[in-house]
């Protein structure tokens, strides 16, 4: 088989004495969308960062279309061709949502460096196509600062869409929004994904989300993976089950949402 | 051209002006405005006696007729202890009140900031308390003069009782800036001169305003030196006699001290001021000549307070000037510096020259012994010595100063 | 080997002053996050009260009597402060706390002037404790004893009373989270002002201790206040056994020191702290603030280039400047090229800060190299005014390629600090090696080429170079370099997941604010003729600060009018009184509290703003205004 997207083997993070992330390891293919689930404190923000370069793992290993991330910082991740968005929205709050995506591409083209050009007339063609896409062309010279949360949260996706990548990483994309919103975010981030052959891990709390979404799960608990598979199996895995049961969570709701 | 026509109609109305202001004024005569910058918010405890020196003298001349019946006018300015600010002061005076000179100054590098700017707009200027050499010699110029003894002059003056201590082995305190390192390399040689076989042990050069003395005595008592000079001055001074003399640093040791005896920097001290020091000083108090007589009593009687050195350097620097412009009947730079050049006067101190050769004064400087006298630090058995002996050669002083 | 005893001994007496003063700074900072710059202001205050109520009440009890209610006096004017001022900038960002409390040092400057007099004043010894003990064979004062005793002492009863009192534990919660604290019911307000009030007490009581050792002058406050800063950065900031142990290190290191080299005290401290903040940019035991970290130029509507209306109406105010000459006089065109000057100065400083996010506290730094680099090639290679006019940027570029490579590195207070340590060690440099730079004496004879020497023709070059250096800096603002300078500002974390690294940013930054502010320097030096070492001294630096802040630090180039107001105002001041300080002061603490826009921030609200706004009332425009989205 060929060489999958992201490749995570025997993932390990340490703090102090706490074992974060205990041994993880998971495959991801083009077009896959690959949904992170696990209850609060399950380490799965700290798999994010660790796949993305934020934090570095105490132990085993990444591979981003067969090349070890050991030892790169985000920025070089990035250039691998991987979009992030963040549980809690980063994005230049003193830019507009143009400007915002237009950075992203130039940092893409690799012209940050220029010092005379006027930025904002650079790459403004391609930036409003990409907000056409998310459907946010008619906010495109809104300063972000006084944005609506979830309009932050997908400017953050159209942020992460805008070099192209190959993986995009999204803690919690739809954290924050209107119900409606956050089935939009997903069959829009779906959409794209497929159409474009983008590999998408995602993690999220709201299983309406997760299960209408996802085409794979991987449960997280206390830092270890508990379960994978298809969303059918992962349902019905007596672990999961009880890992979310026994923390007395949504499982059972979800559950009773999706299957009416 | 433009330009130059606007400004000579500018002028032209000005002189208008001022003519209209002075024949609408006829009973009071014509006045000579001259411009005066000191530290006066940096350097309050300086500069303040300073200042009463020098109101003192520009009464006595306007009440003794002026400069030839015009009325002599002060015009003073702040410089918060910052060369660049005294230029800015300059300017404003020169170019926007129309003084004819400038005198003040404390700081060495107001002094020469100011000194380089009377060269390069050609105006006079009298430096009173900067003690720098560069003044008058390596940066000196021929619109600047100055009064006080320079760091040389009291350096000679201090080496000279130093070489008839029995003490060879010295060691050296002194702030680490150019005042202090000049005043060291200037005794240093002058002591070798006089005294061949003396050495210097140890040296230490705390940051100004930081001593930190307890180490800085211990360092030196280490070295074991018989005789000690001082430069410090101010707080470090305080700071350096308690902790030296609790250490016992002082013990059986010479010590010579620059400044020290100067009021300014002996009353604080109080009781605990160090007995038996070398210094050069101000002895206000038992100085009995008449002419400082009547000096100290003008003073007591318009300030209700006695006068510190900076008192007598701005009483004697303004009639300085009155006499120079006495007697260059001008305003023109080059004719108050012709009149400047060997000018003799009688100052509280005795005559002086503002000799031709360096453009510095001759007034010179007391020194003595401290001791404490009913809970004050004075100074005793001094003597009064004059300026004029105390600098180089004149061919030195060709060869120092750029002709 | 008695020798090195004593020394030791000495050095140790000496941390224990140092230490005082330094806890109270570092307790302050932990719980309240406010780099207290009138700490040393309050330093000062504890020896002038403990001068005259030595005078009041005698004998052995009274001197201690004395010691004590001094501090305590000075304590409560330390809690109306806090109240007054403080508790209104809580908020805002570290660089309006620094500034409103470095005007408040003004301030007290002027004040104890006017109640104390200029003179130095020298207070009793302690009673009993005049005398010194044989260590060794060499003796030791007996105060000094009493000082080393002191430091621990006082260590000790802080580690209770933080550790054994439920306040304690308040305190330390309150450092670790203070959101949580309050959540608690905890009124927070008070914990502060207590906080605060005991930390004031400490730096009286450091100051009050000073007086049986030497003169009180009003000199103390900066003397001590540079020091103690750096001893609380090498510590930790907000961790007082970290501040004990910078304060021991520091002082055994100049005690020693000064034995091989005697003429080191003053460029050691900076060093050590240099060196320490590189290896450990939290200093020993502090924790990285960065969360807390807020940057002063963020605002809610995005910049934008000039209309072109804008453009018309700049190009007519720069013509009516240049056409000034026709009308003023010498003096006024001085003046005006002390402006300019002060703009280019300004603008390189608000491109650093404003579009940057980096608080520079050392901009002097650049500014005098900038002047020294132009009058060294004057005085030593005898370059006309057009060679040293390329020289000086270039010095200032190089100074800041070397000194940046280290400050990017930090952030917040720690990279403030370390600017401001930067300059403080040029300047020691500058004033102690003389045969180079003529140390205090300065460098004279830096005239302008005659073509340039008439004050109507140096006058136009200034002008010119600022229209140039402002047009330069809005193009970087607006080109790709700046919104990515501007983006690492916003959101590190956001900039570093879309490619960029803050810190080759940052660092570019660096370098073109510091050559513009050598441009200003050279200018500076043959505007005056002469360059003297106080162009490096912090009031320089801080000159800067006030001008961006007055211009309105949310804006591009609000600056401008910044530097030109406040050097006007400035002159204006020195000539017209000899109390500039209480002025200068108290502008200062009312520009931040009341007015913290700035004059073109405020300007640009009135006119574009209420379309834009969102939030009414409050200091929005200090405040990042998505102030939650810098994630986890």
């Amino acid at each position: 088989m060929a060489e999958p997207l992201l490749r995570v083997e025997s993932l390990s993070k340490a703090y102090g004495g706490v074992q974060a992330v205990k041994d993880v390891s998971f495959t991801l293919v083009p077009g896959e969308i690959l949904a992170l689930i696990g209850p609060n404190g399950a380490g799965k923000s700290t798999c994010f960062n660790m796949v993305n370069g934020q934090i570095e793992p105490s132990g085993g290993r990444i591979f981003i279309d067969g090349q070890d991330t050991a030892g790169m910082s985000p920025r070089q991740i990035w250039r691998l061709g991987v979009g992030r968005t963040f549980q809690v929205a980063a994005v230049f709050s003193s830019m507009t949502v143009r400007e915002n995506v237009q950075m992203a591409l130039l940092s893409h083209e690799n012209r940050t460096n220029v010092f005379w050009r006027q930025a904002r007339q650079m790459e403004s063609g391609k930036a409003d196509e990409i907000l056409e896409l998310i459907g946010m062309a008619s906010h495109a010279d809104r300063p972000c600062a006084e944005m609506a949360y979830g309009d932050v949260k997908r400017l953050e996706l159209a942020i992460a869409l805008a070099n192209d990548p190959k993986l995009l990483l999204m803690d919690e994309p739809a954290a924050g929004m209107a119900p409606r919103e956050r089935v939009e975010l997903m069959a829009l981030t779906g959409r794209i994904a497929r159409e474009r052959n983008i590999g998408v891990l995602f993690t999220e709390h709201d299983m309406d989300v997760v299960f209408a979404h996802a085409d794979r799960l991987m449960v997280l608990n206390r830092g270890e993976l508990i379960a994978e598979g298809d969303p059918e199996e992962v349902r019905h895995n007596p672990q999961v089950r009880a890992t979310y049961l026994g923390e007395g969570l949504v499982y059972d709701q979800a559950k009773t949402k999706v299957t009416t | 051209m433009g330009l130059s026509m606007f400004k000579t109609f500018a002028r032209f109305g000005l002189t208008a002006i001022l003519l209209g202001s002075a024949l609408a004024a006829p009973v009071s005569a014509a006045e000579i405005k001259i411009g005066e910058i000191n530290s006066y918010s940096a350097l309050p405890a300086f500069t303040e006696p300073y200042r009463k020196g020098w109101q003192l003298a520009v009464e006595e001349i306007n009440a003794d007729g002026g400069i030839n019946g015009d009325e002599l006018v002060v015009i003073s300015k702040d410089d918060g202890g910052k060369p660049g600010d005294a230029v800015t002061a300059a300017n404003e005076l020169v170019a926007r009140e129309g003084v004819v000179l400038l005198t003040g100054g404390f700081f060495s590098n107001v002094g020469l900031a100011l000194a380089d700017y009377a060269k390069q707009r050609r105006v006079f200027f009298l430096a009173g308390e900067p003690l720098t050499d560069a003044m008058v010699w390596s940066q000196g110029n021929e619109y600047t003069f100055r009064l006080r003894p320079s760091n040389y002059m009291q350096a000679s003056m201090l080496a000279e009782e130093a070489a008839k201590l029995d003490a060879t082995k010295w060691a050296t305190i002194a702030p680490n800036y150019e005042y202090g390192q000049s005043a060291v390399a200037v005794f240093k040689e002058r002591l070798q001169e006089l005294k061949p076989d003396v050495e210097f042990v140890a040296e230490q050069w705390p940051p100004l305003g930081k001593i930190d003395a307890g180490s800085v005595s211990q360092a030196i008592d280490a070295a074991e030196p018989e005789a000690i000079l001082n430069v410090t001055f101010g707080p470090d001074l305080v700071q350096l006699v308690r902790e030296g003399t609790t250490r016992g640093l002082f013990q059986d040791r010479d010590v010579v001290s620059f400044l020290t005896g100067e009021p300014e920097y002996l009353d604080p001290l109080g009781a605990e001021a160090p007995e038996g020091w070398i210094v050069t000083g101000y002895p206000w108090y038992d100085i009995d000549t008449p002419e400082h007589q009547a000096f100290v009593d003008a003073y007591q009687a318009k300030f209700d307070d006695y006068p510190r050195l900076g008192s007598l350097v701005g009483y004697i620097e303004l009639k300085m000037i009155g006499e120079i412009l006495k007697k260059a009947e001008s305003t023109d730079a080059e004719d108050l510096i012709a009149a400047a050049k060997d000018l003799e006067m009688d100052t509280p101190f005795g005559p002086i020259t503002l000799r031709g050769i360096d453009h510095q004064a001759t007034l010179g400087a007391y020194v003595g012994t401290t001791a404490v006298r009913d809970g004050k630090g004075v100074m005793v058995d001094f003597t009064y010595k004059d300026g004029a002996d105390y600098l180089p050669s004149d061919e030195r002083v060709q060869e120092l100063r750029p002709q | 080997m008695s020798l090195y005893v004593v020394q030791f001994l000495a050095g140790l007496a000496n941390a224990a002053s140092l230490f005082l003063a330094a806890s109270g700074l570092s307790l302050i900072f932990g719980v309240t996050r406010i780099v207290n710059f009138a700490h040393g202001a309050f330093y000062m205050l504890g020896a002038y009260m403990a001068f005259t109520l030595t005078r009041t009440l005698d004998g052995a009890v009274g001197f201690w009597a004395a010691i004590l209610i001094a501090a305590a006096v000075v304590a409560v004017m330390g809690a109306l402060l806090e109240m007054v001022l403080l508790r209104r900038i809580y908020q805002a960002p570290e660089l309006f706390q620094l500034l409103a409390t470095f005007g408040v040092t003004l301030m007290v400057e002027d004040i104890v002037l006017l109640v104390w007099g200029p003179e130095d004043l020298v207070g009793p010894r302690a009673p009993g404790l005049e005398g010194a003990i044989l260590v060794m064979g060499r003796p030791l004062p007996t105060y000094d004893i009493l000082l080393i005793a002191l430091g621990p002492i006082v260590l000790l009863g802080l580690w209770l009373l933080m550790h054994r009192t439920r306040w304690g534990v308040l305190v330390r919660a309150a450092t670790q989270d203070r959101d949580m604290v309050a959540a608690l019911g905890v009124n927070q307000k008070w914990l502060f002002t207590g906080v605060f009030t005991l930390g004031i007490f400490l730096a009286a009581l450091g100051g009050a201790l000073q007086i049986p050792r030497t003169a009180v002058s009003h000199h103390m406050d900066l003397s001590i206040i540079v020091e103690v800063f750096v001893i609380t950065v090498i510590g930790g900031l907000g961790s007082i056994t970290g501040a004990f142990l910078a304060a021991i290190l520091v002082s055994l290191l100049n005690a020693f020191g000064i034995l091989i080299f005697p003429s080191i005290s003053l460029v050691l401290i900076f060093l050590c702290m240099a060196v320490v903040l590189v290896i450990r940019p939290w200093g020993f035991l502090g924790k990285p603030v960065v969360a807390g970290h807020k940057s002063a130029g963020v605002t809610v509507r995005p910049w934008q280039p000039w209309s072109r209306e804008a453009r018309i109406g700049a190009a007519i105010v720069v013509a009516i400047a240049a056409l000034l000459p026709f009308w003023l006089g010498t003096y006024g065109l001085f003046v005006g090229a002390e402006m300019m000057i002060a703009v280019i100065f300004a603008v390189s400083l608000q491109f650093l800060m404003s579009t940057g996010g980096l608080d520079s506290f050392g901009h002097a730094a650049y500014f005098g190299l900038g002047a020294y680099g132009a009058a060294m090639a004057v005085k030593w290679l005898g370059a006309p005014m057009e060679a040293a006019l390329l020289i000086a940027p270039l010095t200032g570029l190089v100074g800041a390629l070397v000194f940046g490579w280290f400050c990017v590195r930090l952030s917040g207070v720690y990279f403030a600090m370390l600017t401001l340590a930067f300059a403080q060690i040029l300047w020691s440099i500058a004033f102690q090696w003389v045969p180079v730079t003529g140390g205090d004496n300065g460098i004279l004879g830096v005239w302008p080429s005659g073509w340039a020497s008439s004050p109507a023709t140096y006058y136009w070059l200034t002008l010119a170079v600022a229209v140039f250096s402002v047009a330069a800096l809005r193009m970087l603002v607006f080109s790709p370099f700046g919104y990515a300078l501007r983006g690492v500002r916003d959101s590190t974390l956001r900039a570093s997941a879309i490619g960029f690294s803050r810190q080759r940013v940052q660092y570019a930054a660096f370098a073109v604010a510091g050559a513009f502010a050598g441009l200003a320097g050279a200018l500076f030096a043959f505007l005056k003729g002469s360059i003297f070492p106080d162009a490096l001294s912090i009031p320089q630096s801080v000159d800067g600060l006030v001008m961006v802040l007055l211009g309105g630090i949310a804006t591009v180039s609000g600056s401008v009018v910044g530097a030109i107001v406040y050097t006007a105002a400035s002159i204006w001041l020195m000539s017209q009184t000899d109390l500039s300080r209480l002025v200068l002061g108290g502008l200062i603490v009312v520009l931040v509290v009341a007015f913290p826009k700035g004059i073109v921030g405020s300007i640009s609200d009135l006119v574009g703003g209420p379309l834009f706004r969102r939030r009414g009332a409050g200091p929005a425009g200090r405040e990042a205004a998505v102030a939650g989205s810098e994630g986890a």
